[in-house]
């Protein structure tokens, strides 16, 4: 009887399982993959996609969709670029402010429109999608922003190592563990659950479900702001076209990391893992000598097979009741 | 003095208007039933009380001070505890948390689950619900959900407890235990609203009544100085009969014939037949798995062993494609999520399993799809402007009524309803009943599950006892009494 709750742990456990099966297969092939400083490397890598992935997560938890976030990095990322061009001086404390605040405001935009003007959140963040990357090209005019206009401050921040792993890493990592708790402890957290399980039921409770969709579009707004900060600093180089097209990784990590595309179910270990399987796949692949397109089609396979795998039978009898 | 006084409430929808003038008094330590036709503005009412819906004019007033419920919380802090009749519950969260959402207990400002987990465990103890409270809700049956949302309204101490329809899905032991826990609150000082369409629970558990007709309040009074006639009539404005006189049957030969079936977990050795132009009543408490053969026999789950079958023929109901096929057909218990299409209009929810009927050489005919909506919210007397009015925006037991007739106007051969009266008032139960006979004495045959005693006595051929999954008993017409079946029904 025990069925969904701990089925979705098990399923997190059975795929956690999987994701260490997997890195002990290429271990095996290429001893050299499994060393510390090359998992390090993994991690680092996937850093970026774990902290949009996260916020992903609650957009979806809460029946809605981001596609906007790779956009949002990139116009986040190209503002704080050209602040720093501009002001070289700045620290990168306020620039991290910076580029959460505009990756904020960017998402309460999408919030606000799905909360109140109740537009289908897959409509709304498909045309910010392009309004955003749009306007880079108004900011920067189409130029590029290049590594020798990066102030070093701006540039070594993210190459920081701690303890063997980088900022980025470790930002990946407080930040996940903040999200879990944050997710399972606060009364905010438990009512994105709530809102997207069953929205007429959270409204008896006194739960808006458009204001926690809202809060959910500001958060992950928020995280591809900062995320936008550490891609372009990361890569050294801010243009219109970066991350171009990374929303699908992010929702395909969410989904291979077993979130429900209908609202209501997700959890950070199980994102976690999604990303940490798609970044060992990404970094393998080439080792193994298969091109990256086949990254794309693995990734795809991946997706389908863990929504076999939670496809449950009382969903499908209630399709069966409903289409009748 | 009342403690919660509501006078002269008014409520629209859009054009509809739900509440025109409508007057309740609760007391401390009483209970008062509050009834009325279905879409006569009972369950508005309660979202006003719980601060869901805000009243276009009028005034509440708690122990003699006006007070505005502007939100639910607000109305949980003035003591308002509410058992919605709409579903309430939240599949992807455990039973505890379904119990506590929008008022968990906190410790420094973070959810304490432990402090959720035991409380939640003593509510569902005093409500002899044998679950776990970690189980996810979506495991549970539609019953037990009910419990669950039952067990939501006793979690904090009210000072009025408000419950919309909270027996409709409950048996006859259920629903004693639901009582006595109000019996115990309302001794303690609770004011207590209960809401049903079932009378004998009114005259069992309230102490005064109050009723509504068409958004209105018609009267109120102690009912110990009533009856329930007196009571029909204030609600439908003239006398009805309650109780459809069940014509005598034309039996023929086994329709349906189901051999020691089992299914691991929900049901052994189940073995009984359905004749032609018969009514099989299946009594039973929650969790007795009526529902769970009920979706076997329509093809929703496979049995683990034994045998089906139809007119002779042994068949393998694999799906309920062939189900259908056999001429089986199925009205759910959840018509919420599993029923109707809730943003489609009526017409469009009758005509769903018809499409056949109305559309021959293939072609549909939006003509017949209104002519055939017509006449069944004609039949079963829907409380609807038209048949254009989306389901959502029906009432509770008007919902109910769309899906039941979606089904009936198909005509299949063997019918299979589970709860068909959940929630509907005397006039439509009757109706139904009425359409129910007629069905049978074309030859066909009905399996009906019902946890509502008069309607099992009064409408079935024969009644099968189920109990934790087991055959109990099967009584004939003549032999049943409410106290044998109660008896066969619960653990000895
Ligand atoms: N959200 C809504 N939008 C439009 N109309 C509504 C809405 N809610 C209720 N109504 C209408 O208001 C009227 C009263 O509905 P209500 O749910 O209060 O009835 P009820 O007395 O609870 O009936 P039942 O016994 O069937 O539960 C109905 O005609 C219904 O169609
Ligand atoms: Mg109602």
């Amino acid at each position: 009887m025990n069925a969904s709750l701990s089925a979705a742990s098990r399923r997190d456990l059975v795929f956690g399982i999987l994701t260490v099966a997997l890195l002990a297969a290429v271990s095996v092939a290429f001893p050299s993959f499994a060393s510390p400083a090359n998992l390090a490397d993994v991690l680092n890598d996937t850093s970026i996609l774990i902290l949009l992935a996260l916020g992903q997560m609650l957009v979806i938890v809460t029946r809605g969709i981001d596609l906007s976030v790779a956009a949002n990095l990139a116009l986040s990322g190209m503002i704080v670029a050209l602040l720093n061009r501009s002001f070289p001086a700045i620290g990168v404390l306020p620039i991290i402010c910076i580029a959460a605040l505009s990756g904020g405001v960017l998402g309460a935009f999408n919030g606000l429109l799905v909360w109140k003007l109740r537009l289908p959140p897959i409509v709304v963040t498909l045309g910010t999608m392009s309004i955003y990357r749009g306007v880079i090209y108004l900011l920067s005019q189409g130029a590029w922003v290049n590594e020798n206009e990066m102030s070093r401050e701006f540039l070594r921040f993210v190459r920081w190592d701690f303890v063997e792993l980088t900022t980025l890493s470790w930002l990946a990592i407080v930040v996940a563990l903040l999200g879990f708790i944050a997710l399972r402890y606060s009364g905010a957290g438990r009512d994105m659950y709530a809102a997207g399980g069953n929205p007429t039921a959270a409204q008896y409770c006194g739960i808006d479900p458009g204001r926690m969709q809202f809060i959910a579009y500001v958060i992950s707004g928020a995280l591809a702001g900062v995320c936008g900060y550490l891609w372009v600093a990361r890569f050294a180089v801010a243009y219109t076209d970066i991350a171009l097209g990374f929303e699908l990784q992010v929702i395909a990590a969410c989904l291979i990391g077993g979130v429900a595309i209908a609202g209501g179910v997700g959890s950070v270990f199980g994102v976690v893992l999604g990303c940490l399987f798609i970044g060992i796949i990404r970094n393998a692949l080439p080792l193994v000598g298969i091109s990256a397109f086949w990254q794309m089609f693995i990734n795809g396979l991946v997706i389908l097979a863990a929504v076999l795998l939670s496809a449950r039978q009382r969903e499908r009898k209630r399709s069966i009741l409903e289409a009748v | 003095m009342p403690f919660l006084t509501l006078s002269h409430i008014q409520k629209s929808f859009g054009g509809t208007r739900a509440l025109t003038d409508a007057n309740l008094s609760l007391h401390a330590g009483q209970v008062t039933a509050l009834i009325g036709e279905n879409g006569a503005g009972k369950s508005t009412l309660v979202k006003i009380l719980s601060g869901v819906h805000q009243p276009d004019a009028g005034e509440i007033q708690l122990e003699g001070q006006a007070v505005r419920i502007d939100h639910p919380e607000h109305a949980r802090e003035l003591g308002i505890s509410v058992v919605h009749q709409e579903s309430v519950v939240f599949d992807n969260l455990s039973v505890a948390e379904n119990m506590f959402v929008g008022d968990r207990p906190r410790e420094r400002g973070w959810v304490s689950w432990r402090t959720m987990r035991q409380r939640a465990a003593e509510v569902l103890k005093q409500l002899d619900a044998t679950f776990d409270p970690d189980a996810p809700a979506g495991s549970l049956s539609i019953a037990q959900k009910h419990v669950i949302q039952i067990a939501r309204g006793l979690t904090r101490r009210a000072r009025v407890l408000i419950m919309d329809e909270p027996t409709a899905s409950l048996a006859h032991r259920e629903v004693e235990e639901l009582f006595g826990l109000t019996r115990k609150l309302s001794a303690a000082g609770c004011s207590v609203l209960f809401i049903s369409h079932k009378f004998e629970e009114v005259f069992d558990i309230a102490n005064r009544y109050s009723v509504f007709r068409d958004g209105a309040s018609v009267g109120e009074g102690e009912l110990a100085a009533s009856s329930r006639d007196e009571l029909i009539r204030l609600m439908v404005g003239r006398p009805v009969e309650q109780l459809f006189p069940k014509t005598p049957p034309e039996l023929g030969e086994p329709l349906m014939r189901v051999e020691h079936l089992s299914r691991t977990g929900e049901f052994q050795d189940i073995s009984f037949d359905v004749r032609r132009g018969e009514i099989l009543g299946i009594y039973g408490l929650v969790g007795a798995g009526r529902t769970e053969l009920a979706q076997v026999l329509f093809g929703l789950e496979s049995a683990d062993s034994g045998s089906i079958e139809v007119c002779g023929r042994r068949v393998a109901v694999k799906s309920v494609q062939e189900a259908v096929r056999e001429g089986i057909a199925y009205v759910p218990e959840d018509r919420q999520t599993q029923g109707a299409i809730l943003p489609f209009s009526i017409a469009s929810n009758l005509a769903l399993p018809n499409l056949t009927a109305l559309a021959p050489r293939g072609w549909w005919s939006a003509q017949r799809e209104t002519q055939l909506a017509d006449e069944w919210v004609e039949t079963l007397k829907v409380k609807t402007a038209n048949t254009a009015t989306v389901v959502q925006d029906l009432s509770g037991g008007n919902q109910q009524k769309v899906v039941i007739a979606k089904w009936l106007a198909r005509k299949p051969k063997i019918l299979i309803l589970d709860e068909p009266t959940k929630g509907i008032d005397v006039g439509a139960k009757r109706a139904v009943h009425a359409v129910m006979d007629q069905f049978v004495h074309r030859g066909c045959a009905v399996i009906m599950i019902s946890s509502d005693l008069p309607e099992i006595l009064g409408m079935s051929d024969r009644i099968l006892v189920m109990r934790r999954g087991r055959v109990r008993a099967l009584f004939t017409r003549e032999e049943a009494t409410s106290e044998a079946v109660i008896r066969a029904a619960t653990d000895a």
